[in-house]
């Protein structure tokens, strides 16, 4: 790569992480407010969380004593930095994923788990009781997403790689050609289950009700950022904003990747911004059905009913998704040979 | 110590129960219930002292609960806020002269705000709360 490559490149990254933090900070904010009003509240100003981050950056940063320092230091920046990462292989409004020849929709998944476990470290690594069985839950919270979670990904790229194109996997190429656009009715329908399988997946991803046992704040305490306060403590606040912008830029990106400068002509300097607005109203949208309605309409699931949701329920609705998006690729083939 | 008015307007509340007869408890939970709305100032009830700006003890602080108290002080880090909530935490309360009280609460840990009743009403614990947050400014103001 020449120079002037890698200093777009850097530039892009700055931009995209500046955008990802206050973005993230901001989508926290609104689903704080848009969950009061639906509780007959006022609710706490947008700018909210931006302000939750001052006060704690200005607070004592507490190591306990029989915590593994290093470890319970490293914590913070990993699970804020590697989620700020994803976004570099997401498409993000109009702007391509930057790092998008280097990883495709399969890595994001597995980087998806990287802040999850970084969490789980610090918090075996606070050596404190609430925070070892909150990382434990998160552990077993991780596994039972992780299936349901690699069907939505595989049926989405098999179903676009049986349309013809090459290179399924990429994310530009499931933004460029929306999956509605080559399935016909029964893809359709099975799009939609694998929509809605993606939709529960979330609240388990960000840890909120009513899949937050791993955070407990009744029964845990704050589970695994029990022992973490001020700076360390803001950093994690940061990384969960920072993780509900890549959740819902990963549904955008799958399910509903268009552009508002694909459908009105605009010139290039207003197309960006537009496009970035664009897709922040997108991802309000996916937040506040996957996240904010759910999170007030239901109370907290024990662990071990966690596990058979996503194990059970969900695998068996995701599966049937998938096979209707084979069913769907497969049957003009075979309505073919038999004329 | 330097403290913004980010301060002010995100407290965020550890209550610890030292004794109580849970009757303060109840005027606590009121306190937080969508009718009073205190989370449009940014006050959040949080579950670990390690991320508590304020705590808010109740009762009257009994033999054993002590070094808890101690403890759990000593875990917030600073600024940080001290409410006593209800009359047992100021005086004993109907508990005043037992046997096995180590209390009021202000010979144990230092209180910043006093809320009195036996239970005060929610007006009176958000009034506390106002009351706290003139402290604090007044502190800043004597700092800046
Ligand atoms: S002040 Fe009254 S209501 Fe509150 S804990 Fe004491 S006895 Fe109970």
């Amino acid at each position: 790569m020449t120079p002037a490559g890698i200093a777009v490149l850097l530039g892009w990254g700055i931009f995209l992480s500046l955008f990802a933090l206050a973005g993230g900070l901001f989508l926290l904010g609104i689903d704080r407010k848009l969950a009061a009003h639906m509780q007959a509240r006022i609710g706490p100003p947008i700018r909210q969380p931006f302000i939750d981050i001052v006060k704690l950056l200005q607070k004592e940063n507490v190591v306990p004593e029989n915590a593994i320092s290093g470890i319970f230091n490293l914590a913070p920046v990993i699970a804020l930095a590697s989620s700020i990462l994803i976004l570099f292989y997401l498409p993000v409004g109009s702007i391509l994923p930057i790092l998008g020849m280097y990883g495709d929709l399969v890595l994001v998944m597995y980087l998806l788990t990287v802040p999850a476990l970084a969490m789980v470290a610090g918090g075996f690594a606070s050596g404190s009781p609430y925070a070892t069985v909150g990382a434990q839950r998160e552990m077993v919270t991780m596994i039972a997403y992780e299936f349901p979670l690699a069907i939505v990904v595989i049926g989405v790229a098999w179903r676009i790689g049986a349309a013809g194109l090459s290179s399924p996997f990429a994310l530009a190429t499931i933004a460029a050609t929306p999956i509605w656009t080559v399935v016909g009715p029964l893809g359709l329908i099975g799009a939609f289950i694998l929509l809605l399988v993606l939709a529960v997946v979330t609240p388990a991803e960000l840890s909120r009700i009513p899949f937050d046992t791993q955070e407990a704040e009744t029964e845990l305490a704050g589970g695994l950022l029990v022992e973490y306060s001020g700076r360390n403590l803001a950093m994690f606040y940061l990384a969960q904003g920072v993780k509900t912008l890549i959740l819902a830029a990963v549904i955008v990106a799958i399910f509903f990747p268009w552009n508002l400068s694909g459908f009105l002509a605009m010139p290039p300097w207003l197309a960006l911004p537009a496009d970035l607005l664009f897709f922040l109203a997108k991802a309000i949208v996916v937040l506040f059905f996957a996240v904010t309605l759910v999170r007030v309409g239901m109370a907290r699931f024990r662990i071990t009913q966690v596990v058979s949701i996503y194990w059970r329920s969900l695998s068996v609705i995701g599966l049937f998704g998938l096979i209707l998006l084979m069913a769907d690729a497969a049957l003009p083939a075979l309505v073919g040979v038999g004329s | 110590m330097k403290l913004n008015s980010s301060f002010n307007r995100s407290l965020w509340v550890y209550h610890f129960n030292s004794g109580s007869c849970n009757g303060c408890e109840i005027e606590i939970v009121a306190t937080i219930t969508p009718r009073y709305d205190p989370e449009r100032f940014g006050i959040k009830l949080v579950g670990s002292p390690r991320h508590a700006d304020v705590m808010l003890i109740t009762g009257p602080v009994v033999h054993k609960m002590k070094d808890r108290l101690l403890r759990v002080y000593a875990q917030m880090p600073d600024p940080k806020l001290v409410m006593c909530i209800g009359a047992c935490g100021i005086s004993g309360g109907v508990f005043f002269d037992s046997y096995n009280l180590e209390g009021p609460v202000d010979e144990v840990i230092p209180v910043d705000v006093y809320v009195p009743g036996c239970p005060p009403r929610p007006e009176a614990i958000i009034h506390g709360v106002v009351t706290a947050l003139a402290k604090l400014e007044r502190l800043q103001g004597e700092r800046a």
